[in-house]
């Protein structure tokens, strides 16, 4: 063995511990963004919108220029993922100054203090918005935790040739719904109404939002979790009960088979929301110009009421420097008609602010629907039906555990009232092991 | 099993007489684990075919056509690609190469010369370094992603090309098989002699020992190249800006545009069918070091 110094041992040993701690010790100087002073102020805005930066860009010219407000997109991907990126840039205190936000994910940054209250610098805007709209971005207080930007009104879908063809009308009523499906299961049994699936719980909380479901509310300091209460339920007996006498199918959507099934006419209608034309393009494209668009069946002939699936809001976060400026910009984005027809032309949203629902960036229907001249007219007046719809801390929980317990019971077509229980003793569980106080 | 299945098919083919005192015929094809192989490389391969066909489909193509019909439109969704946003797409795979070609490279760097000190010199301590380091190769990167966010953050070097390669420098992997490494490929015998002949410590690491050690060190980068390749948590928690995304996270916001967009299939399984072909080509080249490394490192042991 090689016979070594203690001074030569003394080095060796040094080199392997300073290599254990390198990436502690490399830091450098920072290149990046210098600390931010008084005066102009230059922002970051984390977005998935596509062609968001060609509407920023306006900003940057215009009012953004007078006011000394420049804003930077950092394109994201969409999703829950963003949430928990979100968090984990706050605990370093590190955010950008504005993030684009689901609805449902508001409650949980608001939890962790990653977002703003900006009722004053932007609380006049609640004038452009739906009552039901406006009441998800300030989870009933007198905050403002964001400005709405897009929604996802629930509707009915439809093949209007194959309805024709199979004579079937458009079903008014949950019931007609159930009975056009065991209709046409008897007529073609090989073609299915359309399926249940459990990979977005999106669909199913805005099906429960409209037979009246409030499944997070707040009483005093304790929270109350009103996942299997008697519309829930309802909503789940219904589907349970078509899946299990197979007057539907139980195949999940968003896969190659079902978009088949679309393409093909094997299925013939969708339950889905206004961005429905988008997924359609790419599912079903030969079937262009065949599928029309109701509203929603209902539950009861006197009503009237639509959910919603998807749909974003901007949020300021309680890091940044500049949370007037940041506010005034999200004010901007999604209240100025030169920016909502920017938004809808290079990000093809549905915008949250009403009178740009009916401006001539929709005059025309989507090209997918070139045969349903009025689409955007019925879209709004649809979307003016939206129930309020209540979201809690911890959506996620519950929303995978919609999608374990209720994908088994669409697969083994069992019992969807067992499933429903178990999304909610799941999601009671999750919120007092994250230290909440939750009644029974 | 093999010998089973040689057995089996021996006195059907007739070849062997009745007593069966020579060694059985080992040129016959053992049926059984040529089988498993098959369906083995049946199991790897088919995906990658699925990949390389649904790339030539057109949108209208992809759900529609039998699977493994090759459709129409691959120029048509390479020139949509390239023209994503400005050609975003090449500046992915630009930061990817950069992350990790220089990533593999100073990790293989750090990796050899304390792979070398760990394996040569004695001192105290030499058995607790390694050991810390033995448990960094089982702690699995994806747990220290975020604790080293929140470090890089403080340093303000979040959001920097800095943030993506600095963490991939130390791989505890890599430390350890250059140790093992070297102490099989370099005699003791070899640096004693060098020291001798009046060499320095770090003249005899340059130019003995190094190039006795680079069979394994090709195998260090290699296995770093790749891992860094497909990295996908850490980029994703410390990048923000799209434009040092590498290509992981890239097709990823291109899979997650929202709800209210038509979703770029044709593009994603474009650029991943693109985003292969890199470490396709370097296996094929780096391969003969690799295979010579397995058999010189079993010879000098």
């Amino acid at each position: 063995m090689p016979n070594i110094t203690k001074h030569r041992r003394f080095v060796a040993t040094a080199v392997a511990v300073t290599l254990g701690a390198t990436t502690l010790a490399a830091c450098g100087g920072s290149d990046d963004d210098g600390e931010a002073q008084s005066g102009p102020a230059k922002l970051t805005y984390w977005t998935w919108t596509p062609g968001m930066d060609k509407v920023v860009d306006l900003w940057n010219k215009g009012p953004g220029k007078e006011q000394q407000i420049t804003v930077t997109v950092k394109k994201q991907a969409s999703g829950d993922t963003l949430v928990t990126k979100i968090l984990t840039a706050h605990k370093a205190g590190k955010g950008p100054d504005l993030v684009q936000a689901e609805y449902q994910a508001l409650p949980t940054l608001v939890s962790n203090d990653a977002v703003a209250d900006i009722a004053k610098e932007a609380g006049d805007a609640k004038g452009k918005f739906a009552d039901g709209v406006w009441q998800q971005t300030t989870l009933g207080s007198d905050a403002v935790y964001a400005i709405p930007q897009d929604i996802g009104p629930m509707m009915f879908y439809y093949r209007e040739d194959l309805f024709e063809k199979y004579g079937l009308t458009v079903p008014k009523t949950w019931d007609d719904f159930a009975e056009t499906a065991r209709k046409l299961k008897k007529k073609e049994p090989g073609v299915d109404l359309t399926t249940f699936s459990a990979n977005d719980s999106g669909l199913f909380a805005g099906l429960a939002q409209q037979a009246g479901a409030k499944w997070w509310s707040a009483e005093g300091q304790k929270w109350k979790v009103g996942i299997d209460d008697a519309a829930t339920r309802k909503v789940a007996d219904f589907w349970g009960g078509l899946v299990e006498e197979g007057a539907i199918d139980n195949q999940p959507m968003y896969t190659p088979a079902w978009n088949k099934a679309l393409n093909t006419g094997k299925q013939i209608a969708w339950v889905s929301a206004v961005w429905a034309p988008g997924t359609l393009t790419t599912a079903a494209p030969d079937t262009q110009g065949k599928w029309k668009m109701a509203p929603l069946p209902q539950w009861s002939d006197s009503e009237n009421v639509t959910g919603s699936w998807g749909g974003s809001s901007t949020a300021v976060t309680t890091d940044s420097r500049h949370k007037g400026a940041a506010a005034k910009f999200a004010a901007w984005l999604n209240t100025d008609p030169q920016a909502l027809t920017a938004l809808a032309k290079e990000g093809g949203i549905y915008p949250a602010a009403t009178t740009a629902q009916t401006s001539d960036a929709f005059a025309q229907p989507p090209a997918f629907f070139s045969n349903q001249a009025d689409f955007y007219t019925a879209a709004s007046e649809i979307a003016k039906t939206t129930a309020p719809s209540a979201w809690g801390p911890n959506v996620n929980v519950a929303y995978t555990s919609f999608k374990d317990a209720f994908g088994a019971a669409a697969k083994d077509k069992s019992d969807f009232g067992a499933a429903l229980r178990r999304m909610q003793d799941d999601t009671v569980a999750d919120m007092k092991k994250q230290g909440f106080e939750v009644s029974e | 099993m093999s010998s089973l299945a040689v057995r089996k098919t021996a006195p059907a083919a007739g070849t062997t007489p009745g007593t069966v005192q020579g060694p059985p015929l080992r040129r016959r094809i053992a049926l059984v684990p040529t089988l498993t192989l098959l369906l083995g490389a049946l199991y790897c391969l088919l995906p990658v075919a699925w990949v390389v066909i649904a790339a030539t489909k057109s949108g209208s193509e992809l759900f529609s056509t039998f699977t493994f019909l090759p459709g129409t439109g691959f120029a048509e969704n390479l020139s949509d690609l390239s023209a994503y946003r400005d050609g975003v797409y090449w500046q992915w795979m630009g930061n990817s190469a950069l992350y990790a070609g220089v990533g593999a490279l100073l990790s293989t760097a750090v990796s050899a010369i304390s792979g070398y000190a760990l394996a040569i010199y004695r001192f105290r301590g030499r058995e607790a370094v390694f050991s810390v380091l033995m448990a960094g190769v089982l702690m699995p990167p994806v747990i220290l992603a975020i604790p080293q966010y929140l470090l890089l953050a403080k340093a303000d070097l979040a959001d920097t090309y800095w943030s993506v390669l600095l963490p991939l420098v130390l791989s505890p992997y890599g430390v350890y098989l250059s140790r093992i490494y070297a102490a099989a490929a370099v005699p003791a015998d070899v640096v004693e002699a060098g020291r001798m002949d009046g060499a320095g410590e770090w003249r005899i690491f340059t130019r003995i020992a190094l190039p006795m050690m680079v069979p394994g060190l090709v195998t260090v980068f290699l296995f770093q190249f790749v891992a860094v390749w497909n990295n996908f948590l850490l980029p994703y928690i410390m990048l923000s800006d799209d434009e040092k995304f590498p290509i992981t996270l890239g097709l990823f916001t291109l899979l997650e545009q929202g709800s209210n967009t038509p979703a770029l299939y044709t593009l994603v399984i474009t650029g991943a069918l693109l985003a292969v072909l890199p470490l396709i080509a370097l296996f094929l080249v780096i391969q003969r070091f690799w295979s010579l490394d397995l058999l010189s490192g079993a010879v000098k042991s």
